[in-house]
């Protein structure tokens, strides 16, 4: 394991950043999200989770895949570049990156999304180990270890240093460049103690959190009729205001729009996030197959439970993050939904 | 809060209602829903606490849709959001019985987090009539405690006041908790130079992720169909260019909106990236009063909006250009 005292940090950014692009979290205008690293950026490792999780890195919220432009009586295409330089993701958790492992079964499945590959080829993710998770976390559910996140390089923030663990060959290639520009050097017997007892900290805490014994019981595909079909949707989406928060901050959210632009001289074709909240998600010239607000809810927790896993060896479209927990609007969100259905089978409910 | 309760059962059991329409409780004791109740027997979850800053009026839309009277809690900044949408004719007067329920102030689960009370287990002094000077938060890394006028919400530093503007009956007792000036903030804002005022609003817009829920929540954006969820139009509703979120979004809205919101705060509560929306909406109010009078939206349901009447003595467009 490698390390670097916290006072270095900044010199560590600049080395990072003059090889490639590196995003990391930063604070704008009081909220902390993923941002490209300058020196001016107000660099924040401190708070627990970035508003957005860190997946518009690979799979941004809105982005150009073509352009066509007119010369007199032709027209071009002009294909978008793919991104053909390496990055640094620096700071995701274990559920941004356990994020991104459902989002490479959709897109690096056949067809494979290029923007997306390229993405995912050239970025190399440095995660941060968590302390102090909040009471909204529950990545043990979906297997994620948050005190010791499986990434490219996987780090941990103790009080005076940054101790550093490559995990894999791009993790390693970046530690090699690092530790020869003299930015890591070894770390010594104290900090790995110091950093096996941060993780038997966080993994103390992790136990005694309020959804960590979340079942998930009964979501699978075989239950898919069942779930559908169940009156529970029609009280449980009540409150919801159909906006697309928990949607847009969520780490494995991937459905997507594609809309034209005109430009004044050309169209540009480009992608945007959806939401199954919004009226016109998946419209298609004979209208929306989804016309009420509690079908677009229902939408969004079965996909997430129950066909994601169905399609996908079981692995759910959820990590656990709960940034959907923290910024409902309304205080709806996927727990409630799994807490609600658990209590209706042991006839508790009923009022939900 | 059992008063609320019990006055709902009666209500539901004499047929004056057919439905509850208030907060349920959440699992974790800060974090309440907007729910329907259709049976006594559901009321069992219903809770009215520090944490229910919801604004029901907007819910009421929908309601004045269905099948007899709803039952609905609104809390004094709600009710004149009821009254604007009554001018609107977007809710059903007839269908809508209106408890009037006390308030002592909302609390803002942001303002706590950022005074460093996380992991929050279970939480005291939130009582609906009997809020605490402090709230107890035990949290799995300690006990912590906060003043509560410290954990309110930014709307209620400014309250427009303990007095329902409409009500079939009231509930509770209600506390003042104004103690800021409304416009200093516009003040503020306006002092700045244009170079710092563009600089301000564009960190703070381009934070937007268009996730509308500013919109949905707003009592005053009441269209069937909003001109940004349109198919005709390059500016989808959910694609977030920094630069259409900086200088469009948020503008448009905030001038459809003047005149007739109510100031509720709802967009500023709502709004994950904490970006103060009501900024926008206060400036329009500011400005309106400055030059049509003193009004508020909501406070009746008759009088004729400043913007939506049309006087010899109104000002002129050039205003805008002479106050630069």
């Amino acid at each position: 394991m490698k390390k670097i005292v916290k006072e270095n940090l900044p010199a560590l950014f600049r080395a990072i950043a003059a090889q490639q692009d590196l995003f990391l979290p930063i604070k704008t205008a009081g909220q902390t999200n993923f941002g490209l690293w300058t020196e001016e950026a107000e660099v924040d490792l401190e708070t627990l989770k970035t508003v957005k999780s860190g997946k518009d890195m690979f799979f941004p919220q809105s982005e150009t895949l073509y352009t066509c432009l007119k010369d007199d009586k032709k027209i071009y295409i002009k294909p978008e570049a793919l991104q053909d330089r390496n990055f640094v993701a620096f700071g995701m958790k274990g559920c941004d990156v356990k994020g991104l492992e459902v989002l490479d079964r959709v897109f690096l499945a056949d067809p494979v999304d290029t923007f997306y590959a390229a993405r995912r080829k050239h970025g190399i993710i440095v995660a941060m180990a968590c302390n102090e998770p909040e009471t909204s976390c529950f990545c043990k559910v979906f297997g994620v270890d948050c005190a010791e996140p499986s990434a490219d390089v996987a780090v941990w923030l103790t009080s005076t240093a940054l101790c550093w663990k490559a995990q894999t060959e791009k993790g390693e290639a970046l530690t090699a460049t690092l530790t020869a520009a003299g930015l890591l050097e070894e770390a010594t017997e104290a900090d790995l103690h110091h950093v096996e007892g941060e993780k038997a900290v966080t993994r103390a805490i992790v136990e005694k959190l309020p959804y960590m014994n979340l079942s998930l019981e009964g979501w699978n595909g075989e239950a898919l009729n069942e779930k559908f079909n169940s009156p529970l949707w029609e009280k449980l989406y009540k409150g919801c205001l159909a906006c697309g928060t928990c949607t847009f901050v969520c780490p494995t959210c991937q459905c997507y729009d594609i809309k034209d632009y005109k430009t004044g001289t050309g169209v540009q074709r480009y992608r945007c996030w959806d939401s199954c909240m919004y009226s016109d998600f998946t419209m298609m010239a004979h209208g929306n197959n989804r016309t009420s607000q509690m079908q677009r809810y229902r939408q969004r927790f079965m996909h997430k439970l129950i066909y994601f896993p169905a399609n996908n060896d079981g692995m759910y479209s959820c990590v656990g993050c709960g940034r959907c927990v923290e910024k409902c609007p309304s205080s709806l969100n996927i727990v409630k939904v799994i807490k609600a259905f658990a209590a209706e089978k042991t006839n508790e409910g009923g009022a939900r | 809060m059992q008063r609320l309760i019990d006055r709902a059962k009666e209500l539901l059991a004499d047929g004056t209602v057919v439905r509850v329409l208030g907060w349920k409780a959440g699992d974790m004791g800060y974090n309440p829903e907007p729910a329907m109740f259709d049976n006594a027997a559901e009321l069992r979850n219903f809770v009215y606490d520090g944490f229910c800053g919801a604004n029901l009026s907007k819910f009421m839309i929908e309601a004045s849709k269905l099948e007899g009277k709803t039952l609905v809690f609104l809390k004094p900044c709600d009710t004149y959001s009821f009254n604007q949408l009554i001018k609107e004719h977007r809710v059903d007067r007839d269908k809508a019985y209106i408890i009037g329920v006390g308030c002592q102030g909302k609390l803002s689960m942001e303002k706590i987090k950022s005074m460093g009370v996380k992991a929050i287990e279970s939480v005291s002094g939130a009582d609906a009539f009997d809020a605490a000077e402090e709230l107890t938060f035990e949290t799995l890394y300690g006990e912590k405690t906060v003043a509560y006028k410290d954990a309110m919400l930014q709307r209620c530093h400014v309250c427009k006041g303990k007095e329902h503007m409409i009500y079939d009956e009231l509930l509770g007792e209600s506390k003042d908790t104004k103690d800021a000036d409304r416009f200093a903030e516009v003040e503020r804002i306006e002092a700045m130079s244009p170079e710092e005022r563009f600089a301000f609003f564009q960190a703070e817009l381009s934070k937007c992720i268009r996730c509308n829920a500013c919109r949905n929540v707003c009592p005053a954006c009441s269209c069937r169909k909003c001109i940004f969820d349109g198919t005709k139009y390059d500016s989808a509703q959910k694609a977030n260019t920094t630069s259409f979120e900086e200088k469009m979004f948020h503008i448009i809205r905030a001038f459809h909106v003047a005149g007739r919101c109510t100031d509720c705060g709802e967009c500023s509560r709502v709004c994950p990236q904490g970006i103060p929306l009501h900024l926008f909406n206060r400036k329009f109010i500011k400005d309106i009063e400055t030059f049509y009078g003193e009004y508020q939206a909501g406070a009746d349901t008759d009088s004729k909006g400043p913007l939506t009447s049309y006087t010899f003595d109104d000002v002129e467009p050039s205003i805008v250009a002479e106050r630069g």
